[in-house]
C-alpha cells in the first residue's frame, strides 16, 4: 500500500516537474517571467493532437516535430518582443514587471489563435493508456513516460549546465548579467537561447500531457500556476530544484488523497509551498537572496 | 503597480468595445424596425468556455441560422423579421456577464436576451432580467430552488431540473437493481468540491440512504484534480458494486481512462458532466457502453434525431446528450411565443409560461415555469446515450447491468 502510494506520487510529481522545467530556465536565466508559458504547453498539446488525429503521427514521434517548433517559437518571441524590453530595462525588477505585462498580452494572443483554430471545446485523445506494473502498483504508461522524460531532461540539462563551458556561460548570465560581458559572454544570445530552450521544454511537456489530460484552448493558466509554484519552491533557475519540488508535491498530494482526504490535496500543496517559503525564502535549492 | 496598470489597460479595452458596440447599435436602431435584435453574453474564453461551447453557443448559432434561413422570426401579423445578433464574451467572469447583460438591456436595447451558460451565471443575471423585464430561459443551470426563484423573478424559466431530481433517479435505479439482485447495496461515491458536485452529492446522500443503499466511500476532490488513482484504488478496494462520481468534464474523461488502467470494473458506473459529450463516445468507443450519467435522449424521437443531424451539419460538431436539445427547444419556445403574441416581452413571458409548444422534444409545456419532461438518468447503449430514468416516461430504455468490463478501446 505504501509502495503504491509512493510510486503513484512520484509519477504524478513527474508531470509537475516536467511542466516546470522550462519555466525555471526562462525565469532563472533569461529573467523573463513568462505568463504565456501555459499557453505554449497547450499549443504543443493541440499540435500533438493534430499530428496524431490528422496525420496519424505517434505523439512520441511527434515530439521530434513539436519540440523544435517550440524552440523556434521561443527564439522568435524573444527576438521580437523580449529583446527590446531587456534592452531598455534599468534593473532586474523593471524587466520582471515589463515581461509580466508583455507576456500577459502574449497569453491572450496565443489563446485567441487557438480559440479560432480549435474552438473552445474539450480536447483529448488517448495514447499509451495501458497499465504497467511497477513494483506491484499499476501505473499508466503515458504517466510513466512523463516521469522518465522529466528525470532525463532535468538530469541531462543539469549536467550540461554544470559540466560544460556553454553551461557555465548560461549560469554566468543567470547570476550576473551585468558582469558576464566582461568575460566575453554574449548575454543577449545566451538569454535568447535559454528562453527558447524553456519554450522547447514547455512543448515537450505539452505533448506528454496531451496523452492523458483533457485540455481546452483556455486551460493554460492552470499549468502556469502549477509550474510557478514548483519553480519558486525549487529555487528559480534550478533544474534539480524543480524536479525535486515537483516530486515532493506529487508525493504529498497522493499521500494526502490516499490517507487523509482527497479534498485536502490543494490545501496540502499550498501548505507545503508556504512552509518551504518560510523555511527557505529563495526555494529549496535557491541561493540566498542578494 | 503592475496590476493597476493592467487593470487600466483592460478598462480601456472594455471602454473601446462598449463605444464600438454602442456605435453599431445607433446605426441599427432606426425608427422603422427591420430586424429583431437578440443579444447574449456567453463564456467564449476562460474556464467555462468548454461547457458553453458545447451546450449553449452552437445552439444559439444554429437557431439564428435556422430562423434567418426561413426568412426571419414570424410575427402575429405574418410578417417576418430577420434576427440581428449582439454577442459579448463574458470571459467566464460573473462580473463581466452582469455588466454585459446590463449593456444589452440599456445600451444595445435588444428585444430579447438569451441566457449565459452555468447555474451561477444564470443566478447572477436573474435580477437584471427581472428588472428590465426580459424572459430568462435558463437552460444550463441545475438548481433545486427553481420554485423559489420563480416566486422571486416572475419571468425566469428553469429548464434542467435540480440536483435532487437527478440524485433521486439514480438512487431509485440502484435500488431497483439491488432488489433484482444484480448489484450489492454498497456504493462508492466521489464528487467535485464545486457548485455542481456539492449540489448533487448533498442530494444523493439522503436519497441513497432512503433507498437503503450503503455509501461506504464518500470523498470530495478539489477542482483541477487530474490524478484519481488514490480514489479509484479506495473505491475498488471497498467492495462496492456501484461507483458514482459527480464530476466535471476533464475529470470525467480522466476517470474513465484511469479506471481502465487500474482495471476497475464496477457493475454500475455513473459519471458526471462529459459522459453525454459526443467526444466521450469517440474517445472510448465500445468502452463507453453501459456508462451512466445525467440526461439522455429518446432514441425513437424523430424530431430529436433530425435536430441532431442538422446540428452536426451546421455547426460541424454533434450536440451533447443533455442540455443541447433542451437549449434548442427553449429557443423554439421563444420563437413560437413571439409568433403568437409579438415582440411585447411581458406577453411573450406569459405565453412561455402558459402555452404549449411543438419543439424538438415533442409537445412541450412548462409547469410553474419549469421544464419537467426531462431524462434524469441516461446510459450509453450502442451509438446513443439513451434515457433510462424515469422508466415510466414514454420512450425510456431499459438500463443494462452490469456494465461490460473494459476492453481495448
Amino acid at each position: 500500500m505504501l509502495a503504491t502510494t509512493a510510486i503513484a506520487g512520484l509519477v504524478l510529481g513527474g508531470t509537475y516537474a516536467l511542466v516546470a522545467l522550462g519555466l525555471t530556465l526562462q525565469y532563472g536565466i533569461a529573467r523573463i517571467m513568462n505568463l504565456a508559458y501555459g499557453e505554449i504547453i497547450i499549443a504543443a498539446a493541440f499540435l500533438a493532437y493534430v499530428l496524431y488525429h490528422g496525420l496519424g503521427v505517434n505523439p512520441v514521434a511527434g515530439l521530434l516535430v513539436v519540440v523544435p517548433a517550440g524552440f523556434a517559437f521561443g527564439y522568435a518571441l524573444y527576438g521580437l518582443m523580449m529583446r527590446p524590453l531587456v534592452a531598455r530595462a534599468k534593473d532586474r525588477a523593471g524587466l520582471e514587471t515589463d515581461s509580466i505585462l508583455a507576456t500577459f498580452g502574449v497569453l491572450f494572443v496565443i489563446q485567441g489563435v487557438m480559440l479560432v483554430a480549435f474552438g473552445s471545446n474539450y480536447t483529448s485523445y488517448s495514447f499509451l493508456n495501458v497499465g504497467v506494473d511497477v513494483l506491484g502498483a499499476t501505473m499508466a504508461a503515458n504517466r510513466l513516460l512523463a516521469l522518465c522524460l522529466a528525470v532525463a531532461l532535468a538530469g541531462g540539462l543539469y549536467l550540461l549546465l554544470t559540466r560544460t563551458r556553454w553551461g557555465t556561460a548560461l549560469r554566468a548570465v543567470a547570476v550576473a548579467p551585468q558582469s558576464a560581458p566582461l568575460v566575453g559572454i554574449d548575454v543577449d544570445r545566451m538569454a535568447r537561447f535559454a528562453f527558447a530552450l524553456g519554450a522547447a521544454l514547455a512543448a515537450a511537456g505539452g505533448v506528454v500531457i496531451s496523452m492523458y489530460q483533457t485540455f481546452t484552448a483556455t486551460s493554460g493558466v492552470v499549468f502556469t500556476m502549477k509550474a510557478l509554484i514548483v519553480v519558486i519552491m525549487g529555487g528559480v533557475g534550478n533544474l534539480p530544484g524543480a524536479l525535486s519540488a515537483g516530486l515532493i508535491l506529487g508525493l504529498a498530494e497522493t499521500v494526502i488523497a490516499t490517507h487523509v482526504d482527497p479534498g485536502l490535496t490543494l490545501a496540502a500543496t499550498y501548505a507545503i509551498f508556504l512552509a518551504v517559503l518560510l523555511w527557505r525564502p529563495s526555494g529549496l535549492f535557491g541561493r540566498a537572496a542578494r | 503597480m503592475t496590476s493597476l496598470r493592467r487593470r487600466s489597460v483592460l478598462r480601456m479595452l472594455g471602454l473601446a468595445a462598449t463605444v464600438a458596440a454602442a456605435g453599431a447599435g445607433l446605426g441599427a436602431s432606426a425608427q422603422d424596425r427591420n430586424t429583431v435584435r437578440i443579444g447574449y453574453a456567453i463564456s467564449k474564453t476562460g474556464p467555462n468556455a468548454g461547457g458553453a461551447g458545447i451546450t449553449t453557443l452552437p445552439n444559439y448559432q444554429l437557431w439564428v441560422k435556422d430562423v434567418n434561413d426561413a426568412g426571419g422570426l414570424k410575427l402575429p401579423d405574418g410578417t417576418r423579421l430577420p434576427i440581428e445578433v449582439v454577442e459579448y464574451d463574458d470571459r467566464s467572469q460573473t462580473e463581466e456577464v452582469v455588466r454585459a447583460t446590463e449593456r444589452l438591456a440599456t445600451q444595445d436595447e435588444v428585444d430579447f436576451i438569451l441566457p449565459p451558460w452555468g447555474t451561477g451565471f444564470n443566478l447572477a443575471v436573474a435580477p437584471l432580467y427581472d428588472r428590465f423585464g426580459y424572459p430568462q430561459l435558463a437552460v444550463s443551470s441545475v438548481t433545486d430552488r427553481a420554485p423559489e426563484f420563480v416566486e422571486r423573478w416572475k419571468n425566469s424559466f428553469w429548464m434542467l431540473g435540480g440536483g435532487h431530481d437527478y440524485a433521486s433517479a439514480l438512487a431509485g435505479l440502484l435500488k431497483d437493481a439491488r432488489d433484482r439482485g444484480e448489484i450489492n447495496d454498497k456504493v462508492a461515491m466521489i464528487s467535485i468540491a464545486d457548485g455542481f458536485g456539492i449540489d448533487l452529492v448533498t442530494a444523493a446522500r439522503p436519497a441513497l440512504e432512503e433507498a437503503g443503499m450503503d455509501v461506504i466511500y464518500d470523498a470530495t476532490y478539489p477542482i483541477g484534480t487530474s490524478e484519481f488513482g488514490p480514489m479509484i484504488n479506495e473505491a475498488a478496494g471497498s467492495g462496492a458494486d456501484s461507483f458514482v462520481a459527480f464530476s466535471y468534464p476533464p475529470d470525467t474523461f480522466a476517470l474513465t481512462q484511469q479506471m481502465q488502467v487500474a482495471d476497475f470494473n464496477p457493475k454500475v458506473l455513473y459519471l458526471g458532466v462529459g459522459v453525454g459529450f459526443p467526444r466521450y463516445k469517440e474517445l472510448h468507443g465500445d468502452n463507453a457502453t453501459g456508462v451512466m450519467s445525467l440526461g439522455g435522449i429518446d432514441p425513437g424521437n424523430a424530431a430529436n434525431a433530425a435536430y441532431r443531424a442538422r446540428h452536426r451539419e451546421v455547426t460541424g460538431q454533434a450536440p451533447d446528450y443533455w442540455g443541447s436539445v433542451i437549449t434548442y427547444a427553449s429557443l423554439q419556445m421563444l420563437q413560437q411565443a413571439i409568433e403568437r403574441v409579438g415582440l411585447d416581452r411581458e406577453a411573450v413571458s406569459r405565453e412561455i409560461a402558459t402555452g404549449t409548444f411543438d419543439t424538438v422534444l415533442g409537445e412541450t409545456k412548462l409547469e410553474n415555469n419549469q421544464l419537467r419532461q426531462l431524462w434524469w438518468t441516461g446510459q450509453w447503449q450502442g451509438d446513443a446515450f439513451v434515457g433510462v430514468a424515469p422508466q415510466e416516461r414514454a420512450g425510456a430504455s431499459k438500463p443494462v447491468l452490469p456494465k461490460p468490463a473494459w476492453g481495448a478501446p
